[in-house]
């Protein structure tokens, strides 16, 4: 399966990131206590750790402490990792989104689980929450692939990602019978895949 | 909106395969993927893919982290240990469950635990079902506690069962280390007999026990070589009975 390679692009502390490789030795010698392999590792993806914290959890100072506890878990668990299942960066930001949407769905309980909340809402721009300098070449690309998915498949999949709804809610918040969005997420994921050319 | 969510579930489980890989799943749904996921290599593999594609759209919100996050970060790895790994064979055993009560369980007593008195949860850990699971069984009204000091060190084993779940949850505290080629293994007492249950491969929060509890005379730990054994050969390291209760 081909794994992620990112694009050398600069982050926001101007260094480059580390190539799928690198990554995974990085995670590999963290496994083992190296302290130094992991602030590498931190320098190379806090913005991207961060960036999805606070894009998910939107309180930035809740968002802070999501990516504390990810960074503690990735530092715990690194041995977990299995680089023939995936890349290291994925297997990093899958522990990120996980921690993000639980804190969110703990966290805003009531009021943002309300369908019209969101719909209220739907004139935020989530990309004025991001730092205009970065970005990455990656990203551009990223955004052209999701330009190729129908509208409710792209809006399905930024409001289950994005958004930490479960598929039952984002059926609600679209106005889809119950089970269709979870076909919508799938088809836009897969769509997306092909685009961005990783092996299936 | 009420689903019959049983039927929804048996009917297109497969298709879950995208809402999960984003998490846009609940924490029900979430259990019974991953049992599903442990049986079922073609939706591992997908569910690996989709992952791998959706990490990419992480790419879309870049954000620097405050500059004070690094120094809380790297100070809070210096004062923790890594987790030593998981030997293998051990924890990807596929336990054999009811899932329809343990599944009732979870809806009874959903509690997000927010990392308290949960066992490790990594991408790919489809061995265990969801942290709910663990603490429908301390909150079931049937809930058994049987502790058992350890002789060895200052240490305790605690195994808290419910036989109206037919679940069984084990967490230790100071199991001395092992050397590599070591593992603990976990074992249900039935009839005089130790019938295997799981491995664990040093001190455990919350591991669900493999098997049929509810009718199990105790639980016990042995240290075994590296992927367990199918009986019991090597040191005994506690023994629990459940008739004390």
């Amino acid at each position: 399966m081909s794994r992620i390679q990112p694009v050398p692009a600069g982050t926001p502390d101007g260094v480059p990131a580390a190539p799928g490789e690198v990554m995974a030795q990085l995670l590999k010698r963290s496994a083992k206590g190296d302290q130094e392999a992991f602030a590498s590792l931190y320098d190379t993806t806090s913005s991207r750790l961060f960036g999805l914290a606070v894009r998910v959890v939107r309180d930035p100072a809740q968002a802070e402490e999501v990516t504390q506890e990810v960074f503690l878990e990735i530092w715990r668990t690194a041995s977990r990792f299995d680089p023939e299942r995936g890349s290291a960066l994925s297997w990093l930001l899958t522990i990120c989104h996980r921690k993000a949407v639980d804190r969110v769905r703990s966290a805003e309980a009531a009021s943002r689980r309300d369908s019209n909340y969101h719909q209220q809402n739907q004139t935020i721009d989530h990309d004025t929450t991001a730092d205009a300098a970065q970005a990455s070449m990656e990203a551009a690309r990223v955004r052209t692939a999701l330009k190729s998915l129908t509208d409710v498949q792209r809006e399905a999949l930024e409001l289950a990602y994005f958004g930490g709804y479960t598929h039952t809610e984002v059926a609600g918040i679209l106005n889809l019978p119950v089970g269709t969005a979870k076909t919508r997420i799938r088809d836009g994921l897969i769509r997306l895949r092909d685009k961005m050319g990783v092996a299936s | 909106m009420n689903t019959p969510r049983d039927s929804v579930m048996s009917l297109d489980i497969h298709a879950l395969s995208g809402a999960y890989a984003v998490d846009g799943v609940d924490d029900i749904e979430r259990a019974q993927f991953e049992r599903h996921l442990s049986g079922c290599a073609s939706c591992r593999a997908e569910v690996d893919g989709l992952r791998e594609t959706a990490t990419m759209m992480a790419e879309t919100c870049l954000q620097s982290a405050p500059v004070t996050l690094r120094a809380r970060v790297l100070t809070a790895a210096a004062t923790t240990r890594p987790l030593p790994p998981v030997v293998s064979g051990g924890l990807a055993r596929h336990p054999r469950r009811r899932v329809a009560t343990l599944v009732a369980a979870a809806a009874a007593a959903l509690i997000a635990l927010g990392g308290a008195g949960a066992s490790v949860w990594h991408p790919w850990d489809q061995s265990r079902p969801g942290l709910s699971a663990a603490q429908s069984v301390a909150n079931a009204s049937d809930a058994q506690r049987f502790e058992h000091a350890l002789s060895s060190t200052d240490g305790k084993v605690t195994v808290i069962r419910s036989k109206s779940l037919n679940e069984a949850i084990i967490s230790t505290e100071g199991l001395p280390r092992l050397t590599e080629d070591q593992v603990y293994e976990l074992w249900l007492l039935h009839d005089g007999r130790k019938v295997q249950a799981g491995l664990i491969d040093g001190d455990a929060t919350n591991v669900i026990l493999d098997g049929d509890p509810a009718h199990a005379s105790g639980a016990a730990i042995t240290i075994e070589r590296a992927g367990g054994s199918e009986v019991p050969q090597g040191s005994l390291v506690a023994q629990i009975d459940f008739a004390q209760a």
